[in-house]
C-alpha cells in the first residue's frame, strides 16, 4: 500500500515536470485564480487579524473591491505572524494593517521575496500600558513606571499568583511585556485575557466600578472616546532601544502602520492592488467604523457601507482610474 | 496488590490504612522541609525550545531545496490540497439546492424517508443559521480527511485483522494517537505542511484514523473461522477469500468504522482552523477572539447538526448491512427511486433557478441570531454576575491556586516519587515506571512548571467530573424515569465536538482558568455518568435484595453495597474522565486556561515561541500517557468484592 502511494507520488512528480514541488505550488491557485487585471473576476484574500480596527480597514477595502471593482473577497481569520506565512502558501494576498514586524519584513520581503510593502495606511499606531483614570487621580505618581512596584499589590488577582496583574490581549499581539517586566524589575505578571474583547471589558469595568487594572492597549482605538484611560510612562523610546527583543527596557515606539501584500498579488493584482496601495485614512475614520461595528450592532459590511456612503470624496481618490 | 496488602502478612496488627496514611504524612513532611527547593521554574528560552525553533527555521529555509521536502513532503501537501480543492469545488458547484437534495437522497437511500428528511432539514439548517459557505468548506475538509483516513486505514485494518503480529505492533501507536489531545497534532503539521487546508486535513486525518484501523481489524478478525475454512477448503486463494468471505461478512462493522472516522474528523476539523484551515472553526475562533457568543453559536450549532446528520445516515447504512434494527420503510426500489428523484430535483434546481438566487444561500432566509443571543448572554452575565463570580473566585482561591502552588513549589523529585508510588499502588510496576519516565521527560523538555499548572487543573476538573458523574449516574441507576430522560441528553452531548463546550463556559465565566475547568467538566461528564450508571446497575439483584432484606436503608445500600461493587466501573470512569479532561483543559487555553495549552497557542501565534509550542504539544501527550498509566490498572485490578461473589 505504501509502495503504491509512493508510486502515485512519483507519477505525480513526473507529471509536474520533475522539478520537485515548491511550497509556492498551491493547488488553491488552480481552482480560484488570483486577482487578474481584467475588470472584475478574481479573488482577493485579505487576512483578518484579531482586533476591530484592523477589521474596520479590511471591511472598507473589501466593500470597495466588491462593489466598485467587482472582485470576490475572502476574509480568512489568520493571526498576525501566521498571515505572513500565508503570503508564501498562497492563503493570503493582503495584510491591511501591519504593526512594525521588522524581523518578518526582513525574512519575507528581503530574503524570500514573497511579500512587498504597499505603503502607509495613514494610521499612527502606538502600544502602551494603561490604567483607568480614577487610579491616576487617587494614586499620585502611579503613571510613572518607577512607582509601579509600590502599587503592584493593587493589581493582584486570582490569576496573577501574588504579583500584580498586567492584563494582555490576544496571544498573537506584538509584545515586549515579558522583557519589560524582567528588565525594569517590576513586580508584575502578564495574564493573557486572550482577546481584545477581554481587554475592553476589563477596562470598562475598571473605570465604572472603580476596580484597579493595569493593561496592554493601543491607539487607534474607539475605546478612548468612551472610557477615560491614562497611559503609564515607561522609559521613553529612543531609536534602536527595542532592537534586541530580550533587552527591551523602553516604551513602544509610535508606528506608521502599513500595508503588506504578496509579491504575486503586487504583480498580477491589477486594479485590486492599486486600490490597496492607494488606501489611506485617518485614525478618526477607522475609529468611527470600528465603533459602529462594536457598539452599534453593525456587521463589518454594514459599518463599511455607512462610512463609504458618508465619505465619497475620501474613497473615490483610492479607486484606480 | 496494594502496599497494605503486601505488608500485612508480616505485620498482621497494622490496619489497612496505615501504609497510605504513613506515605501521606511522609510526603507532607518532605514537602514542608524541601518546599521551594529543586523546583523547575519556567523559562521561555529553555534549550529544547530554542533547538526546535531553530529546526523550524531550518525547515523554513530548506523546504524548497531539501530532497525530502522537494520530492515527498511537498507532494503530499499538493496531493492533499488537490483533493480538498476538488472536493470543495464540487460541493460549491452543486449549489445549495443540489447539495441539500443530494444529502437527502443519500439519507433516503440508506435509511429511508425519515433519515432523508433529516438530511434535508439538517443541511438546510446551515443556510438558515447563516453559515452555508463555512459549512461547505468544513464538509470538504472533513471529506478530504475521511477519504484519506479510509484509503489508508481500511487496508491497514484488513491487514491487521489477518496478522496478529501487525496488530500487536500497531496497538501502542494507536493507543498514543487516541490519548493525544487534538491540540498536540497541530505544531508538527505546521512544521511540515505550513498553514492552510492541507495541513488541517492531514492533522484531522491522523486524529481520525485509529477507529478506522481498529474497527476494521476487529471486524475482519471476528469473521467466523468456519466460513474462512470452508472457503479455503474449496480452493479459494487468499485474495479471493478476503474479497468473497471476509469483506462481505465484515461489512456492517466496517460501516461503523466509517461512522466513527467521520465523527472523530468532525471534532478535530474545527481545531484545525487554528492553523488557518477554512471552515466553521474560523467563525468559532472569530467569536472566541471577540468574546461574541452570537458569532460562535450558529457555527457551533451547524457542527452539531452536521454531526447528527452524518451520524444518523452512516448508522442507517451500518444497520442496513447488518439487516437488523428495523428495515427502513418501503421496499428497496421506492427508496432508491425517491432518492434519485430528490437528488435530481436538487441539482436541477441549482441550474434552473436564477443564478443570483443559487450563488449563495439567500440572505432573507437567514435567521438573525447574533443580536438576540448576545442580548441573552448579556442578561445572563449581569443577572448571574455575583453567583458566577463567587463560584469562580472561591474555586480558584480555595482549591485551584493552593493546589497549583503545592505542585509548583514542591521539589520535582518529590512529585516524581509521589507519581511513582501512586501509579505503583493503582496499576503496578510497569505502568508506574512508564508514568515516571513521562514525567521526567516533561522535566527535560523544560515544561515542568506549566505541566504542573495543567496537572492541577486536570485534578480539580476530574474531581468535579467524578462528583457530577456519581450523582447523576447513581440517580439514573436508581430511577428508570430519570435514566430515560437523561439518556438522549447524554447521546447528544457525546456527538458534539469538544469545541462547542467552550461557548457556554466563556459566556458564563469570561476568560480564566476556571472557565477551562468548567468546560472540561461538561465535556467529560457524559461518559463518566454512563459508566457509573452501568456499574451500579450491574450489581446482581440478588445482592441488593439480600441487603434490603437485612434491613439496609437506601443510603446504606448505596454506600455499603452498590458503590463498592461498582468500584471497577467507577475507576474506569475516572480513567476515561482524566483523559477527556486533559484534552479539554488544554483546549481551554482558548478561553483563558493558560499553561501548556496556552504555550501551544502561543507557538502558532509568535514565531519565536514555536519551539515552546511544539514542546508543549509533546508534553501534553506525555502528561496524557502518564495520567492514563496511573489509572489504567482500574479495569484490571482485582476487586475484593468481585472475588467474593464469583
Amino acid at each position: 500500500m505504501k509502495i503504491r502511494l509512493l508510486a502515485g507520488l512519483l507519477v505525480l512528480g513526473l507529471a509536474a515536470g520533475c522539478g520537485g514541488a515548491k511550497v509556492e505550488d498551491t493547488p488553491t491557485s488552480a481552482a480560484s485564480p488570483p486577482a487578474t487585471g481584467a475588470s472584475g473576476g478574481g479573488t482577493v484574500k485579505i487576512a483578518i487579524n484579531p482586533w476591530v480596527g484592523y477589521e474596520a480597514s479590511a471591511n472598507v477595502v473589501a466593500h470597495l473591491l466588491k462593489n466598485e471593482l467587482g472582485y470576490t473577497v475572502e476574509l480568512p481569520e489568520i493571526k498576525e505572524q501566521l498571515a505572513w506565512e500565508g503570503f508564501e502558501t498562497g492563503d493570503v494576498d493582503v495584510i491591511i494593517e501591519n504593526w512594525g514586524h521588522p524581523d518578518l519584513k526582513k525574512k519575507f520581503i528581503e530574503e524570500k521575496k514573497v511579500a512587498q510593502e504597499a505603503g502607509s495606511t495613514g494610521n499612527k499606531g502606538v502600544i502602551g500600558w494603561y490604567i483607568p483614570k480614577w487610579m491616576a487621580d487617587e494614586h499620585p505618581g502611579i503613571t510613572d513606571y518607577k512607582n509601579l512596584n509600590k502599587y503592584a499589590h493593587l493589581f493582584r488577582t486570582s490569576e496573577s499568583g501574588g504579583k500584580g496583574q498586567l492584563l494582555f490581549g490576544d496571544p498573537s499581539y506584538v509584545s515586549n511585556e515579558d522583557a519589560l517586566i524582567k528588565n525594569l524589575k517590576l513586580d508584575l505578571k502578564v495574564v493573557t485575557g486572550g482577546s481584545e474583547a477581554a481587554l475592553i471589558k476589563a477596562a470598562q469595568q475598571a473605570q465604572e466600578q472603580k476596580k484597579p487594572l493595569l493593561f496592554y492597549f493601543w491607539d487607534p482605538h474607539w475605546l478612548f472616546s468612551k472610557t477615560e484611560l491614562v497611559r503609564v510612562n515607561l522609559p521613553a523610546y529612543t531609536e534602536g532601544c527595542d532592537a534586541d527583543p530580550k533587552k527591551v527596557a523602553c516604551d513602544y515606539a509610535e508606528m506608521d502602520l502599513d500595508k503588506i501584500v504578496s509579491t504575486k498579488f503586487a504583480q498580477s493584482g491589477g486594479k485590486a492592488y492599486e486600490l490597496v496601495k492607494n488606501f489611506s485614512w485617518t485614525n478618526e475614520d477607522q475609529n468611527a467604523v470600528a465603533d459602529d461595528m462594536t457598539n452599534n450592532g453593525m456587521t463589518g459590511e454594514q459599518a463599511a457601507k455607512k462610512w463609504i456612503e458618508a465619505n465619497p470624496a475620501k474613497w473615490q481618490a483610492w479607486i484606480p482610474k | 496488590m496494594s502496599v497494605a496488602a503486601v505488608s500485612s502478612p508480616s505485620r498482621p496488627h497494622l490496619p489497612r490504612w496505615a501504609a497510605p496514611a504513613g506515605a501521606v504524612v511522609l510526603f507532607a513532611v518532605a514537602y514542608l522541609a524541601f518546599r521551594g527547593t529543586a523546583t523547575l521554574p519556567h523559562d521561555d528560552e529553555a534549550a529544547p525550545f530554542v533547538a526546535i525553533t531553530e529546526l523550524r527555521e531550518w525547515v523554513d529555509a530548506n523546504k524548497n531545496s531539501n530532497p525530502l521536502f522537494l520530492y515527498v513532503v511537498n507532494y503530499v501537501r499538493l496531493l492533499v490540497g488537490w483533493i480538498h480543492v476538488t472536493l470543495a469545488g464540487a460541493l460549491h458547484a452543486l449549489g445549495w439546492p443540489g447539495l441539500i437534495g443530494l444529502m437527502g437522497a443519500v439519507g433516503w437511500a440508506t435509511g429511508g424517508l425519515r433519515v432523508g428528511l433529516l438530511g434535508v432539514a439538517g443541511f438546510a439548517a446551515f443556510g438558515v443559521l447563516g453559515v452555508w459557505e463555512s459549512s461547505v468548506d468544513t464538509l470538504a475538509l472533513v471529506g478530504t480527511a475521511v477519504l484519506l483516513s479510509l484509503a489508508t486505514g481500511l487496508p491497514l485494518g484488513v491487514w491487521a485483522g489477518r496478522s496478529p503480529r501487525l496488530r500487536r505492533a500497531l496497538n501502542p501507536v494507536l493507543d498514543v494517537m487516541q490519548i493525544m489531545p487534538t491540540f498536540a497534532y497541530l505544531a508538527p503539521m505546521v512544521l511540515f505542511f505550513q498553514i492552510g487546508a492541507p495541513a488541517g486535513a492531514v492533522a484531522t486525518m491522523i486524529y481520525a484514523i485509529p477507529p478506522a484501523i481498529r474497527i476494521t481489524a476487529l471486524a475482519i478478525d471476528q469473521v467466523s473461522p468456519a466460513a474462512v475454512e470452508a472457503s479455503t477448503s474449496l480452493g479459494a486463494t487468499r485474495w479471493h477469500t478476503l474479497r468473497k468471505v471476509h469483506l462481505p461478512l465484515a461489512r456492517s462493522t466496517m460501516t461503523l468504522a466509517v461512522n466513527q472516522t467521520i465523527m472523530m474528523a468532525l471534532s478535530m476539523v474545527v481545531i484545525a482552523n487554528l492553523i488557518s484551515a477554512p471552515g466553521l472553526g474560523s467563525d468559532i475562533i472569530r467569536g472566541l477572539s471577540r468574546q461574541n457568543v452570537g458569532i460562535m453559536l450558529p457555527a457551533g450549532l451547524a457542527i452539531v447538526v452536521m454531526a447528527v446528520v452524518l451520524d444518523r445516515t452512516t448508522m442507517a447504512a451500518a444497520r442496513r448491512h447488518r439487516g437488523d434494527g428495523g428495515q427502513p420503510a418501503g421496499p428497496r426500489w421506492t427508496r432508491v427511486a425517491g432518492a434519485a428523484v430528490l437528488a435530481g430535483a436538487g441539482v436541477t434546481l441549482t441550474y434552473a433557478l436564477p443564478a443570483a438566487l443559487v450563488a449563495g444561500w439567500p440572505a432573507g432566509w437567514v435567521l438573525p441570531m447574533a443580536g438576540p443571543v448576545n442580548d441573552a448572554v448579556r442578561w445572563a452575565e449581569t443577572t448571574w454576575y455575583d453567583v458566577t463570580e463567587s463560584v469562580k473566585n472561591v474555586t480558584s482561591e480555595v482549591v485551584l491556586n493552593p493546589l497549583q502552588e503545592l505542585l509548583t513549589s514542591a521539589p520535582w523529585w518529590l512529585v516524581a516519587a509521589a507519581v511513582l508510588l501512586l501509579a505503583r499502588w493503582a496499576s503496578g510496576w510497569r505502568p508506574a515506571l512508564t508514568a515516571l519516565g513521562c514525567l521526567l521527560a516533561i522535566a527535560l523538555l523544560g515544561l515542568w512548571e506549566h505541566s504542573m499548572v495543567t496537572l492541577s487543573m486536570v485534578v480539580v476538573a476530574v474531581l468535579a467530573v467524578l462528583g457530577v458523574g456519581l450523582v447523576l449516574g447513581v440517580a439514573a441507576a436508581r430511577s428508570a424515569w430519570f435514566s430515560a430522560v437523561q439518556r438522549p441528553l447524554l447521546d447528544a452531548a457525546q456527538t458534539m465536538p469538544s469545541f462547542v463546550y467552550l461557548l457556554p463556559a466563556l459566556a458564563l465565566f469570561g476568560p480564566t482558568k476556571f472557565t477551562a475547568i468548567f468546560a472540561s467538566v461538561i465535556y467529560a461528564a457524559p461518559p463518566v455518568v454512563r459508566l457509573v450508571e452501568e456499574g451500579v446497575r450491574k450489581v446482581p439483584p440478588a445482592v441488593v435484595e439480600a441487603a434490603v432484606a437485612a434491613g439496609s436503608t437506601p443510603g446504606q445500600l448505596l454506600r455499603k453495597v452498590q458503590l463498592p461493587m461498582a468500584r471497577e466501573s467507577i475507576l474506569l470512569a475516572a480513567n476515561q474522565g482524566i483523559v477527556l479532561t486533559l484534552a479539554m483543559v488544554v483546549l481551554g487555553a482558548l478561553v483563558g486556561g493558560g499553561a501548556l495549552g496556552y504555550d501551544v497557542v502561543s507557538g502558532f501565534s509568535q514565531r519565536t515561541n514555536f519551539g515552546m509550542g511544539f514542546a508543549a504539544g509533546v508534553a501534553i501527550v506525555l502528561l496524557g500517557i502518564m495520567l492514563d498509566r496511573i489509572t489504567q490498572g482500574a479495569d484490571r485490578r482485582p476487586s475484593p468484592h468481585r472475588r467474593m461473589f464469583r
